[in-house]
């Protein structure tokens, strides 16, 4: 049991933290819904003096393109996440479960990969893919990023304990490999999926640097160069800024509160695998 | 017999091995262009001057562009920037995240609702955060306000070269620590609670039974969370290229290592000389890694 005097010192540091942790995002929050006139003035009140929805509705005037920036991010974040849960799974599944020869090479080189950092490979990558004629297209934001090491090594692990009478059951059925993977294992290997996919989606959404690097012409931004050209060179529209921030923010906030159990669980998934 | 049998076993293992490599074929394919080809690229372009004139032309420089790197000044700058940021940051988050993990995992009420909302940066982008709290940390922006009100010292978060690094420090403990929270909290649930119940038998307070008991088992995710830490500070360039837009200014107060190579590769063209800084970063990364897994001694795999 936890003594009272405890208690008011576990309290009250919780609370002073959440509160540190919650006031960035208010504070942008009750922005967004302010006339431009009152968030350059002082005053730092955080319920509006005026409340308005302008700043929501005039964003498109003033940014047409923003609509397409959102597009631009769902389609990409979309695609790379279906792409990720279907091909990291089925190379899991393969270095756990299958026997072929250079299984264990694989295995060393997904290894070795997760140890380069990410600087060494964007450079070349942006080459590649100047090569490949894929810059400022959606396919150089999408190919490069359909697989993942570190995930692929995560669904090896979840697959090494999965138990094998299932699949068993399902060769002496007569389901081949292809079959018992779709039908069998990976309904099986939801909650994996899950953490997977909440990463994948978030890792790709709120990516910067790769569509920073490969993407130039404004129709083709994804939202977080979007929300960075609101930062001109001169003039800060910090009322764009805000409501984009949020709008951006919204859909991984809606998937967070659905899936808030996966997350702490994939946290813990990448927690232990060291 | 004895033949039909070995001739079974070949076909089998064939097919096993087409299976296998079916299965593997997409992500070997990706990994093979978009990772291991473009390490070897990197490596290759280390030793070679670049020139980008329509098409590509490389001329073999040997090792020039490794010495280079010492007599440039903007590494130096970049190099203790970055080592400045990694030193403040990496203990402060781990340190932080330890103390929220181990206030969350003592009979409070309301668990869930702590953590949902400890870990809501986590989950916000880099780009949203960074122009949130610039908007905050303006010079009469809410950060001085609060701190005018305290009758604190005020600061030009974001101008002034002696500050604008502490201001991504700031920003940047704030939004990780959550995610090492969890991390720690997990590893704490898998603490015998036998432990503490035989430790409160021999007399030990609250605090003796943390230094005793909870710090030393929780020494591999220590390791963990400060590798991580260590791989992931070192990369600094979201907050510092939006921070300053792309110019690592004021005073080159915000250029971080990536940043640099960024600039090399993009402002002056010069793809070799960048690639050389980029294996000097993932050098110092692996280095790092290295030492500290000898420091943390030997019983983590």
């Amino acid at each position: 049991m936890v003594s009272k005097r405890l208690s008011w010192f576990v309290y009250i540091p919780l609370t002073l933290y959440a509160v540190v942790t919650l006031i960035p995002f208010l504070w942008a929050l009750s922005t967004s819904f302010k006339p431009l006139s009152e968030i350059v003035s002082e005053g730092m009140n955080f319920l509006p003096r005026q409340f308005t929805f302008q700043n929501y509705s005039s964003i498109f005037l003033q940014e047409p393109l923003f609509l397409r920036w959102l597009f631009n991010s769902v389609l990409i974040a979309v695609i790379v996440t279906i792409c990720n849960l279907l091909l990291n799974s089925m190379a899991g599944y393969a270095l756990a479960r299958l026997q072929f020869r250079g299984k264990r090479f694989w295995f060393f080189l997904i290894l070795a990969v997760l140890a380069v950092p990410g600087q060494v490979t964007l450079l070349p990558t942006f080459l590649i893919l100047k090569n490949l004629g894929w810059l400022n297209s959606y396919q150089g934001m999408i190919v490069p990023c359909i697989i993942n090491a570190t995930f692929i090594f995560m669904m090896r692990q979840f697959f090494l304990n999965f138990p094998k009478e299932l699949e068993e059951a399902a060769e002496l059925d007569g389901l081949n490999r292809f079959e018992t993977f779709w039908y069998i294992v990976l309904p099986l290997a939801k909650p994996a999926l899950a953490a997977q996919a909440i990463f994948v989606f978030m890792g790709s959404w709120n990516n910067f640097s790769l569509p920073l690097v490969i993407l130039f012409s404004p129709e083709m931004f994804t939202l977080p160069l979007g929300l960075n050209a609101f930062k001109g060179q001169y003039n800060i529209y910090w009322n764009y800024i805000m409501v984009a921030s949020m709008v951006f923010t919204l859909p991984v906030l809606i998937i967070y509160l659905f899936f808030n159990r996966y997350f702490i669980q994939s946290a813990m998934f990448t927690g232990t695998k060291g | 017999m004895w033949l039909k049998r070995s001739r079974r076993n070949l076909e089998k293992n064939l097919t096993e091995d087409l299976t296998g490599y079916l299965f593997m074929f997409p992500s070997l394919l990706v990994l093979g262009t978009f990772v291991v080809l473009p390490i070897l690229y990197a490596a290759f372009l280390s030793f070679q001057k670049v020139q980008l004139l329509g098409s590509i032309e490389y001329q073999f420089v040997g090792f020039n562009n490794f010495i280079r790197l010492i007599k440039d000044d903007r590494v130096w700058i970049a190099l203790k920037n970055t080592a400045e940021y990694v030193a403040i940051v990496v203990p402060s988050q781990t340190i932080l995240a330890l103390l929220l993990a181990v206030s969350l995992n003592s009979d409070i009420k309301g668990k869930y609702w702590w953590r949902l909302i400890y870990f809501l940066p986590t989950i916000t982008s880099s780009a949203v955060l960074t122009l949130i709290f610039m908007w905050i940390y303006n010079t009469d922006g809410l950060l001085n306000y609060f701190l005018a009100l305290l009758h604190l010292p005020t600061y030009n978060w974001l101008d002034d070269p002696a500050v604008a690094l502490k201001s991504i420090m700031i920003m940047n403990i704030w939004s990780t620590a959550p995610f090492f929270m969890v991390i720690y909290l997990a590893a704490l649930q898998n603490i015998p609670q036998s432990l503490y119940e035989a430790a409160k038998i021999d007399g030990a307070n609250n605090w003796q039974q943390f230094i005793y008991i909870t710090l030393p088992l929780l020494k591999p995710v220590t390791f963990f969370v400060m590798t991580m830490g260590i791989i992931g500070t070192f990369q600094l360039f979201d907050q510092s290229y939006i921070f300053s837009g792309g110019s690592g200014g004021p005073n080159n107060a915000t250029l971080t290592v990536v940043l640099l190579i960024y600039q090399y590769v993009f402002k002056d063209l010069q793809m070799g000389y960048a690639a050389a800084l980029a294996f000097l970063l993932a050098l110092v990364i692996i280095s790092l890694t290295l030492i500290q897994r000898r420091l943390f001694g030997g019983e983590i795999g």
